[in-house]
């Protein structure tokens, strides 16, 4: 059987198992009620703890320290942070190609995935759409290069020279992925291709939980336009698939882009043109194995993108409705 | 307006919906039939230029070269299937089974921490996950797993999304079909079992194909925690095939592409439907 229907999607909570006879310590009442809980949780906390909560913490003290694997990181202040920002222009770079290729296409990314998935909620032919769409996100940066390198071949016979020497856009073949004009946005045009998963069925699956009743009462106080729906019924209950969509768009447009840059552009790309904050993180800690300016480096990266998924938080939150 | 095709009727704007809608979704589509096309090129049709779109001699031949002849690949390229079926496997397995133990309690008990542990999950959501890649390697390395499957296994096992996708969908289960089974005298490990995890069928349909591609695709962990050819998986074999990018090679690569990239699109066709009623209970209500 598949789905369950039930009153309300807040959490029905179940009582817990019988309370254990003559308390002892807190801790070992603690264990004696909620053990189960506890118990159930434990494995993935075991992980959860040991390659994600902890290492952020390590994390942060080594972008403290010198560090090259042989000796002992050795604490040094705030020197790394400072190299960074004062002495390091390429690391500067790749901040400004990241943020530039993040903050266009993550949200224009988030728009037509909502745009889309809206559109197909319209037609009654859906899953053929869907898929369509969704099928590029389940694609390997690294296996289109094959295809990318192809259409934005710097000869003649490059799709997309071909194409727009035929039309008389240019006269001689552009060189796509070499040029540092183009490299960045060949890029972006890339990620946006490969970019309409997982957000784009979030929404398609919160478009069909909203409450139609809202729609009914949105006719009779004169909303009659679809595009008018969209924005005053269906945009404000979505919030929440907004929000989660939101940080999995962070997430992806600082992680993802390092791939495509990796398969398309090279590490390092000409000119570093195409690098972004990844590439510089790869490039300190797994090929010159300096880990405390790399983890200067990641220690950034998770303040910029936490900080953006923060923002989201508030920005959307629902609590007060 | 309406239009009517045999027994089917549409609005006008309805048919226009559908026209644009296909027109992206066939323009969208054609990079992936590129490689599909590309793979089965023969060896002139592949160097043709202008580069034909569609192949037009259909052939197996680039598979048999690239399973058969290992090129300048230290090891036969069946290998890193396997390391890429095998990883994916034991991470999929894994990852879901770790998220669901862990998602029950978190849905349908009340324990103290119950809140704080959410709310620490959904902050976890926002890691992007390579910021935590140099103490992950630290410990990896302290545990002496690199270079062995464990380290590509172990470290991605807890996953934030898919923790919190099964404890929203868990959620939706009725008390009362926990509590009649519990008082019918069933344990908390069967009520895990025999009454919750086949009534979340749908989230673990989903859990599967997103972390299976998740893994398929990642070329984070087998750059960073191993270091011999042998232990390589498909990603960074199709990147050395790629950086080698000579004349014989291009129709081993033209296959390898294709291997890499069908295995999740049909896994996801497979669970589709399953996938969209998970998504509906995404959302964040904080």
């Amino acid at each position: 059987m598949a789905e369950v229907k039930s009153s309300g999607p807040g959490a029905e909570v179940t009582t817990q198992p019988r309370a254990v006879a003559e308390p002892k310590t807190g801790l070992q009442r603690l264990l004696a009620q909620y053990g189960v809980s506890y118990a159930f949780l434990l494995p993935y906390m075991i992980f959860f703890f040991a390659f994600l909560i902890i290492p952020v913490g390590v994390a942060i003290w080594l972008s403290f320290t010198y560090f090259n694997m042989l000796e002992a990181p050795r604490i040094i202040g705030w020197s790394n942070y400072r190299l960074l920002f004062l002495e390091d222009d390429i690391f500067v770079l790749s901040i400004r190609n990241t943020l530039f290729f993040a903050l266009i296409t993550g949200p224009v990314s988030l728009t037509a995935s909502f745009l889309l998935a809206w559109f197909i909620n319209q037609i009654r032919v859906r899953t053929i759409y869907a898929l369509a769409f969704y099928a590029p996100s389940l694609t390997s940066a690294i296996a289109m290069a094959v295809v990318w390198r192809i259409v934005f071949s710097g000869d003649r016979y490059g799709y997309m020279n071909y194409f727009l020497m035929r039309m008389g856009f240019i006269q001689e073949p552009f060189l796509w992925l070499i040029d540092q004009r183009t490299m960045l946005p060949v890029i972006m045009f890339v990620m946006l291709w490969m970019s309409m998963g997982n957000n784009f069925l979030v929404f398609l699956a919160g478009l069909q939980t909203v409450n139609t009743e809202l729609y009914e009462a949105g006719k009779v106080d004169g909303i009659a336009h679809p595009l008018q729906e969209m924005w005053y019924i269906t945009l404000p209950s979505m919030k929440p698939q907004m929000l989660f969509g939101v940080i999995n768009a962070v997430v992806l447009m600082f992680s993802a882009g390092f791939e495509i840059s990796l398969s398309l552009a090279g590490l390092p790309s000409p000119l570093y043109a195409a690098h972004m904050i990844l590439s510089h993180l790869y490039d300190y800690a797994f090929i010159r194995f300096e880990m405390g300016y790399a983890a200067a480096i990641a220690v950034i990266l998770f303040i910029i993108t936490f900080g953006i998924g923060q923002g989201a938080l508030r920005l959307l939150s629902t609590k007060d409705e | 307006m309406i239009i009517r095709v045999g027994k089917f009727k549409i609005t006008s704007g309805e048919f226009t919906t559908i026209a644009a809608l296909t027109i992206l979704a066939a323009f969208m589509s054609l990079p992936l039939i590129f490689v599909v096309s590309h793979a089965l090129k023969p060896i002139d049709e592949l160097f043709l230029f202008p580069p034909r779109f569609i192949v037009r001699n259909p052939t197996l031949r680039n598979f048999q070269d690239l399973l058969i002849a290992t090129y300048s690949l230290n090891v036969p390229f069946i290998r890193y299937i396997f390391n890429s079926v095998f990883v994916a496997f034991c991470t999929v397995l894994g990852g879901v089974l770790l998220a669901s133990l862990g998602a029950y309690p978190l849905a349908k008990h009340n324990f103290p921490g119950r809140h704080a542990i959410f709310i620490v999950v959904i902050a976890a959501l926002m890691f992007t996950p390579q910021v935590t890649a140099i103490p992950r390697y630290l410990v990896v390395y302290q545990l002496g797993i690199i270079d062995t499957y464990f380290a590509l296994v172990l470290p991605n096992l807890a996953i934030p999304y898919a923790l919190f996708l099964m404890k929203q969908f868990m959620e939706q289960i009725p008390a009362a079909l926990i509590e009649s089974a519990k008082i019918d005298g069933a344990t908390e490990w069967t009520v895990f079992w025999r009454v919750v995890m086949p009534l979340v069928t749908p989230a673990w349909a989903t859990l599967v194909i997103i972390i299976f591609v998740g893994t398929w695709n990642d070329i984070w962990a087998p750059l960073v925690f191993t270091r011999t050819e042998s232990m390589r998986t498909l990603p960074i074999a199709l990147q050395t095939l790629i950086s080698q990018g000579s004349v014989a090679r291009q129709g081993a690569y033209a296959a390898a592409t294709f291997i890499m990239i069908t295995p999740p699109v049909v896994l996801f066709t497979l669970v589709q439907r399953r996938v969209i009623a998970t998504m509906a209970h995404s959302g964040i209500k904080a």
